[in-house]
């Protein structure tokens, strides 16, 4: 499979993304700059964690400007795999590639820590080879990682299975003291209604090396070279 | 063409700007005239003690500086750089934003991060790993609640942005901070040894560049502003405070290190304190060279400033490049790539000579080593006395002390102390974990280790320094934090190789002051040549003491760097399992001097260092790194603040386990769970093991004590219970948030 990861100038997670997919799970991988606007026949593009362009103003608002996002729009519009982790998410919010956005945390402090997330079911890219019963332990590290939408939305996301990851304890229990941030029903990742672009807050590339002692992330990859080799 | 008048200079200007009168005369003879204005500021920060070291650099010169993996000396670059094998290099440095964040905690922070980053990437090291030393007075104060609540923010949001992990750190608070907070922040950065930059220019006709961020009046002054006393005054020295901008670092960073893969670079400084000044005047002297800079072509954001200005401005997120000439294009490629500025604004000249021109008036013409540490800068011998609270504290005794009766409570009140309880208030505001590669986020040990990805080694990172016990004895205290330093690496599995070193001081011209100053070299000294960590470099800060409260404690921080030669050997602090046996290694003694027991329970302010044998404490280091490296050990973890009962309780966490243990007869109680002798380390050993793990300790000649087995969760002291490990976590792991809100 081949991987496209979008290198903002202000990108940080771009050369984890890459390590993952590359040198752990041997896949293909190109980088894809921001001024370009080829994105190199990719199965899949993923928007890296980091402050794409500073995000002084709302992170991912000037990022969704960029050249090669117009590509990943077009790309995804036409059908084509986007993923977009905690930076990439607030990008696609942004794009209006997934629906909802990304609001700062209750905290009003950036959190970086291990959470639990749960995968809602298992039927989408992200979640096809996960226990949907069992927790998941990855990092989040974000200042702007509280999800919101509105009711009717919420009510869509639900009915149309769009919601994939919430936040949940150690058990899989989806408590209101297990949401880091505050977002709504606890959702740590979402996906659009064709179920082709997904974003997601936690890092599963931050949870996938076992010299880090945490491989629960690497499920998240695996699912998805499963579901492309099928 | 003749030098620019502006306004006539006397004595009174020279002493306007910071600088003695004698040194005044010295400026006289070096241009054999009387200087400008511009020349005179020139002067006054390039001579200023934070450029210049003037008042500590003939002691910083007894610190040993070699050692068999050292690649480049302390003073010889930018940071220290020493080889971890694989031929692979570590380039690390700390240094204080002291006074900045004192008046504006989060922009002083924040640039401090910024700063110590660039030294680290100037060199073409790509940073991997950050840490920071932080000191504030009074918890309980609102002031420093917010100088806390700001700094935080401000090291979080840059160092996050920035995208290299914050690993570790410490924190302390006490009453002689209340005014001038001590801010430290330190970086490691990775380069294959070869591929290094030096801070150098040479070569007739080289073009000088200037990259990075636009030049502002921010910041000007702010080396003067960092070598005096903080004041009442100080809040109208805002202007001395930079601004900083990390996503424009990280620009700099990738443009940087692109650029020396090109290999048309010569040298390349940042601009940190002095700026433009400092870096064009450093670069030239090491090399040997002058350097004609016209400042009018230097991008600004403002209109109308004056030449000084532009020179002494310490805008961030600048850098000076000298290039191979003729390779002038490859330099804008890169830089117009990353988007920013990178204009030429002069050339390499023969001779020793600065020449800056505004249009066409030269408006300072200086020559380059009359400038600069260990040129023209002026050395000072300062007097030194001892202070009478040196003797006071040398008459304590543990006699006068009572015992307390409920020893439970002291253990409530230590892991909830804010200079033990968790820190996690702090670190979780700071991304730990990109660039994956933190090995001690899921594996916690005494030291963060950093994992080398796509080779079998990792290096381990500490910063430690105790300033209570550096106040009770400078040399003690001084050599004390080399060892602590140096056990937390161990503990970790790896082998200490070197130090950086951050002095935060009060006034160099106070003789107590230098007093502790000196004595703190000697045992820092004494104790990298014992432990063999040559000094790499650091920063001195004096002058970190306010007009009403005095001088805050001696605080000279150590960052220690450790390798680890295979990450088999990888240790952690953690207790494994139940029934594990727990040892001490070390002596037991039945001292409480200077413990954070004594001296917040008690309140006896005054008592000597803690029980201290620098040959002792080698040799049982020694052992502890032997056990670890043949596997006889699961866990280790040394005894520091709080004593031997905040250890086990620390071991105990993570895994949710326990500690049953006895106490020790000769000592008193309170001394054995609370005292902080140094030179001990818990660590657990599955039964499998003992037998081979006590023949070793045996044959080693050391003393160990088996204190007990580790249990399902509870803390059992001489067959009492003292609570559920839970119950106290929790308390631990909510103190400091509960007591800064």
């Amino acid at each position: 499979m081949k991987f496209g990861v979008v290198v903002f100038p202000g990108s940080n997670c771009d050369e984890d993304m890459v390590y993952v997919l590359r040198d752990i799970l041997r896949q293909k991988v190109v980088k894809l700059w921001h001024k370009d606007h080829d994105l190199q026949k990719c199965d899949m593009v993923i928007l890296p964690g980091g402050f794409s362009y500073g995000d002084y103003l709302r992170s991912g608002a000037i990022a969704r400007f960029s050249p090669i996002m117009k590509e990943v729009i077009d790309f995804a519009n036409k059908g084509g795999y986007v993923f977009g982790v905690c930076n990439g998410f607030q990008i696609l919010c942004e794009a209006g590639l997934v629906p909802g956005a990304l609001l700062r945390n209750t905290s009003s402090q950036f959190i970086c820590k291990n959470v639990h997330i749960r995968a809602a079911h298992n039927d989408s890219l992200l979640t096809s080879r996960i226990d949907s019963t069992t927790a998941l332990n990855i990092p989040i590290a974000h200042g702007e990682g509280r999800y919101y939408t509105d009711n009717q939305t919420l009510q869509q996301l639900n009915e149309n299975g769009q919601i994939i990851f919430r936040y949940c304890d150690a058990q899989g229990q989806v408590t209101e003291q297990s949401n880091p941030n505050g977002s709504l029903d606890n959702i740590a990742g979402v996906c659009n209604a064709t179920k082709n672009v997904f974003g997601m807050m936690p890092h599963p590339e931050r949870a996938a090396d076992g010299e880090l002692n945490n491989i629960d992330g690497k499920k998240i990859f695996e699912s998805i070279l499963q579901l492309v080799k099928a | 063409m003749s030098l620019t008048a502006e306004k006539v200079v006397t004595v009174d200007t020279a002493r306007e700007l910071g600088l003695l009168p004698e040194e005044f005369e010295k400026i006289k003879d070096y241009l054999g005239r009387t200087p400008n204005f511009t020349e005179l500021s020139i002067y006054s920060v390039m001579w200023s003690e934070h450029c210049s070291y003037k008042n500590s650099i003939s002691w910083l010169k007894t610190l040993p500086k070699d050692g068999p993996h050292m690649l480049a000396q302390a003073g010889q670059e930018n940071a220290g750089l020493v080889a971890i094998g694989d031929g692979l290099a570590c380039a690390f440095k700390i240094e204080s934003h002291n006074h900045p964040s004192a008046i504006e905690p989060y922009q002083g922070a924040a640039t401090g991060v910024g700063g110590i980053n660039r030294d680290i990437f100037t060199m073409g090291a790509r940073p991997v790993a950050q840490l920071n030393s932080l000191r504030f007075g009074n918890i309980h104060l609102d002031k420093t609640k917010w100088l806390l609540k700001g700094v935080v923010k401000g090291i979080g949001d840059y160092g996050n942005a920035f995208g290299v992990p914050t690993v570790g750190g410490e924190l302390y608070f006490d009453d002689c901070y209340n005014v001038n907070p001590l801010v430290n922040a330190m970086s490691a950065g990775i380069v294959e040894v070869g591929k290094t930059i030096s801070a150098i220019s040479y070569g007739l006709g080289n073009p000088v560049f200037i990259v990075g961020s636009a030049t502002g009046k921010d910041g000007i002054h702010g080396a003067t502003f960092a070598s005096g006393d903080l004041h009442e005054d100080s809040a109208e020295d805002l202007p001395s405070v930079q601004v900083g901008d990390p996503f424009t670092e990280k620009l700099l960073l990738e443009a940087s290190l692109e650029l020396i893969e090109t290999g048309a670079v010569i040298g390349m400084q940042d601009m940190g304190a002095a700026g433009i000044i400092c870096s064009t005047s450093e670069m030239s002297a090491k090399g040997r060279h002058g350097m004609i800079i016209r400042l009018e072509r230097v991008p600004t954001r403002q209109k109308n400033m004056q030449a000084w200005e532009i020179l002494l401005s310490e805008s961030q997120e600048r850098m000076l490049v000298v290039v191979k000439k003729g390779r002038e294009a490859e330099v804008k490629r890169v830089f117009d790539k990353w988007d920013l500025n990178c204009v030429q604004i002069g050339e390499v000249t023969t001779g020793n000579q600065l020449k800056f021109y505004m249009e066409k008036e030269l408006v300072a013409d200086v020559p380059a080593d009359s400038l600069v540490l260990g040129g023209g800068a002026p050395v000072y011998q300062r007097e030194y006395s001892v202070p009478s609270y040196f003797y006071e504290s040398k008459r304590f005794s543990i006699d006068s002390v009572p015992e307390p009766e409920d020893l439970k409570s002291v253990a409530n009140f230590l892991l909830q102390h804010p200079n033990i309880c968790s820190r996690r208030y702090v670190y979780q505001q700071y991304d730990s974990m990109v660039g994956t590669v933190n090995m001690s986020t899921n594996a916690p040990s005494d030291a963060a280790v950093v994992n080398l990805k796509n080779t079998d080694r990792a290096i381990a990172l500490t910063v430690d320094c105790n300033s209570r016990y550096v106040y009770a004895d400078p040399e003690q205290g001084c050599a004390i934090a080399v060892a602590e330093a140096a056990r937390n690496i161990i503990c970790s599995g790896a082998e200490p190789s070197a130090i950086t070193n951050c002095l935060n001081f009060g006034n160099p011209y106070n003789k107590e002051v230098y007093w502790q100053f000196v004595n703190a070299i000697k045992g820092m000294g004494k104790a990298c040549r014992k432990f063999r960590t040559p000094v790499t470099g650091g920063n001195v800060s004096f002058y970190n003491q306010s007009s009403d409260e005095g001088p805050v404690f001696p605080t000279p921080t150590i960052g220690m760097l450790g390798v680890l030669e295979s990450k088999s050997h990888r240790m952690t602090l953690d207790f494994k399992k139940v029934g594990d046996s727990i040892f001490l290694i070390g002596e037991s003694v039945n001292d409480i001097a200077s413990s954070e027991y004594l001296y917040s329970w008690h309140k006896i302010k005054h008592s000597p260092a803690p029980y201290f044998d620098l040959d002792k404490e080698y040799k049982v280091q020694q052992v502890v790194r032997k056990l670890i490296l043949k596997g006889l050990v699961r866990s280790a973890h040394d005894v520091s603040d709080g004593g031997l009962f905040v250890t086990l309780v620390e071991s105990s966490m993570p895994r949710g386990l326990g500690f049953s243990i006895e106490t020790d007869f000769d000592c008193r109680a309170d001394a054995f769970l609370f005292g902080e002798a140094q030179g001990r380390f818990v660590v657990s050993v599955d039964e499998s093991n003992i037998d081979t793990f006590v023949a070793e300790l045996m044959n080693a000649d050391v003393e160990f004590a088996n204190l007990g087995t580790v249990n399902a969760g509870e803390m059992i002291i001489d067959e009492e219970n003292w609570g559920k490990v839970s119950e106290v976590a929790a308390a631990y792991d909510s103190a400091l948030e509960k007591q800064l809100s």
